[in-house]
């Protein structure tokens, strides 16, 4: 009788907790890898207990050089990046930079790659070993070195062994990044899914190119780089939609995040959880601000829990 | 170190493509180090998608607008329009709002008092050099040694020399002050002053020709770098430059932002700094 007049309950704050994959966090807002460095790059402007997880740059194994410059060029809603995966090691994160990461209550996701199936199972068994680490993010969109430089994440077959041995030799929440740069990703999903991946996360960068019209050249000197920002945004939306509907392990929706309403577009299709990339560029702050738009939108929509919104989409 | 929305206050074309504005900084003026800059960011507007980086060209107080409010404290940026980003900056106007993060990265070592200091600057590179010329001049003999193309590009050249500072003008094509490169200037001042102590900011040509020529005279030398950068805090790696002693087996990359943008010469290795783009100026 009174539940079309009575207002909303603002004094209850909403929850925005999220579940998934053995994790608990305090909301579903974490950074996206390599946007947001080993964490204390970022510490002058954003208090890291207030996100829901911190996601490091990637680590492999020895320390990488990366590519030469120029690595970035801005495209027209988005960026390209040649960075070449820059890092310091695996060795040298658990020892320099994880202690710091430790002094925050906030679950520390740590990027991992390697050049080989080998590589990538001595990285994460170091990792699983670290205490301060909650759980692995395995970026999958890596050269295979052994087998003619195949992206590991375009190649079923690779993605699933790969996978499995990693799996094996882990015990803390695994989760696999997947490439959009394939035919079906849903492929790719069930594949890393089968090989016994925790949750996933996507999208990795579209692959483009940019030419300097006056010097004729390309505007990254690695050629090719990965495109990434608001503009990939819908094509973000539509794979996690599919990833969602083909797997059920919790899905992590990355691409061109920028504000809370765009977080909300990848919860809402079925996302446990969302990654800020790009956007952290632009506005160190902004994942604390789309923490506080989303508590906002809760309160405004009458939702009490954001578990509401996750997977509600309407068809 | 912070982020905030403030407002610009003023911006004006000082000569042809090139702009001065002035913006609402509260607290850069204790802080701000000459050689520091600020990432720019023209809210709410996509594009430009990234800020831009600008390298402060001084911090000051304005009149308050009526007695007993506090003074205004406002940076000064100047600026050439060479892209997206710049075209929409000079636009803007009094009262507009943006967006400033700073001040960032690692300024000028002002050295020892006693020696002489000499500045070269080309084109737009002569804007980190104003504040140092201002921490510099009450202790220290400042020559100037301005570079451009042509008239155009010599730009606040009468507020150095308001300063106390010595300046000696050159233009590639002749039309103001002597017809030629900055650095022919320079060759010519350190036979003279042999023990000055210098400071660089412009093209990589010209800043590789200084080096150069420091290198053979053994005269200390700092440089400022510009560099494409997405975030100005050391998240991306996207401005990063090759270090000393530099390979590819053991990797000895810096970031222009929270490295630099200030180096010591010999911190850099400058026989692959050439293998950079040519730099445009910072957009």
């Amino acid at each position: 009788m009174s539940d079309s007049t009575t207002p909303p309950n603002n004094t209850q704050r909403p929850q925005l907790a999220v579940d998934f994959a053995g994790l608990s966090l305090r909301n579903p807002i974490m950074p996206a890898s390599g946007t947001f460095g080993y964490g204390e790059e970022y510490t002058p402007f954003l208090d890291l207990d207030q996100i829901g997880a911190v996601v490091t740059k990637g680590l492999s194994l020895h320390p990488k050089a990366g590519n030469p410059t120029p690595r970035i060029a801005e495209t027209t809603g988005g960026m390209l990046n040649a960075i070449g995966l820059q890092n310091i090691g695996v060795d040298a994160f658990i020892e320099q930079k994880l202690p710091f990461l430790e002094r925050f209550s906030t679950p520390v996701i740590v990027n991992f790659f390697g050049n080989t199936a080998d590589e990538y199972a001595q990285v994460a068994e170091r990792l699983d070993a670290a205490p301060g680490v909650a759980a692995l993010e395995m970026n999958i969109s890596c050269p295979n070195v052994k087998h003619g430089g195949i992206v590991f994440g375009t190649d079923p077959k690779a993605a699933s062994d790969v996978v499995s041995l990693v799996r094996s030799r882990v015990k803390k929440p695994l989760i696999v990044k997947l490439t959009p740069n394939v035919t079906d990703i849903r492929v790719t999903a069930r594949a890393v899914e089968d090989a016994g991946a925790d949750a996933i996360s996507l999208i990795n960068t579209l692959t483009g190119m940019a030419v300097d019209v006056k010097t004729r050249r390309p505007r990254l000197a690695n050629q090719i780089g990965g495109l990434s920002g608001p503009g990939i945004k819908p094509v973000a939306v539509r794979m996690t939609h599919q990833v969602v509907q083909a797997v059920q392990v919790p899905v992590i929706g990355i691409g061109g995040i920028s504000r809370a309403v765009d977080a909300l577009e990848f919860l809402i299709v079925g996302a446990s959880a969302v990654q800020v990339g790009t956007a952290n560029f632009i506005d160190p702050n902004i994942m604390a601000q789309i923490v506080a738009d989303l508590e906002a939108f809760c309160r405004d929509e009458g939702i009490a829990d954001i578990n509401e919104l996750i997977g509600s989409l309407e068809l | 170190m912070k982020n905030y929305r403030t407002i610009v206050l003023s911006n004006q074309e000082i000569s042809p493509g090139y702009f001065r504005m002035r913006i609402l900084a509260p607290g850069y003026d204790a802080v701000a180090q000459a050689g520091q800059f600020v990432m720019f960011r023209v809210q709410r507007s996509l594009p430009p998608l990234l800020r831009r980086p600008f390298g402060i060209f001084r911090t000051g107080f304005l009149a308050p607008d009526c007695d007993g409010m506090p003074a205004k404290e406002y940076i000064e940026l100047v600026y050439k329009v060479v892209g997206l980003g710049t075209e929409i900056m000079q636009d803007l106007h009094e009262g507009d709002k943006i967006e400033l993060l700073g001040p960032l990265g690692r300024g000028f070592d002002l050295g020892d008092p006693a020696q002489d200091k000499i500045l070269v600057g080309g084109g737009i590179g002569l804007v980190p050099l104003y504040m140092l010329a201002e921490k510099l001049a009450d202790k220290s003999k400042v020559r100037l040694l301005m570079g451009g193309r042509t008239r155009d590009d010599i730009i606040t050249v009468t507020e150095f020399e308001r300063l106390g500072v010595e300046t000696y003008v050159s233009t590639e094509d002749g039309s103001l002050g002597e017809e030629g490169l900055v650095t022919q200037v320079l060759q010519r001042k350190l036979q003279k002053y042999p023990s000055a102590r210098v400071y660089a900011c412009g093209p990589m040509g010209m800043l590789d020709a200084v080096q150069s020529i420091c290198a053979t005279n053994r005269v200390a030398l700092q440089v400022s770098l510009e560099a494409l950068m997405a975030c100005g805090v050391g998240a991306c790696l996207g401005c990063v430059v090759k270090g000393a002693g530099h390979s590819e087996e053991s990797p000895r990359y810096l970031c222009t932002c929270k490295e630099g943008p200030v180096f010591d010469a010999e911190r850099l290795d400058w026989t692959r700094l050439q293998e950079k783009s040519e730099c445009g100026g910072c957009h």
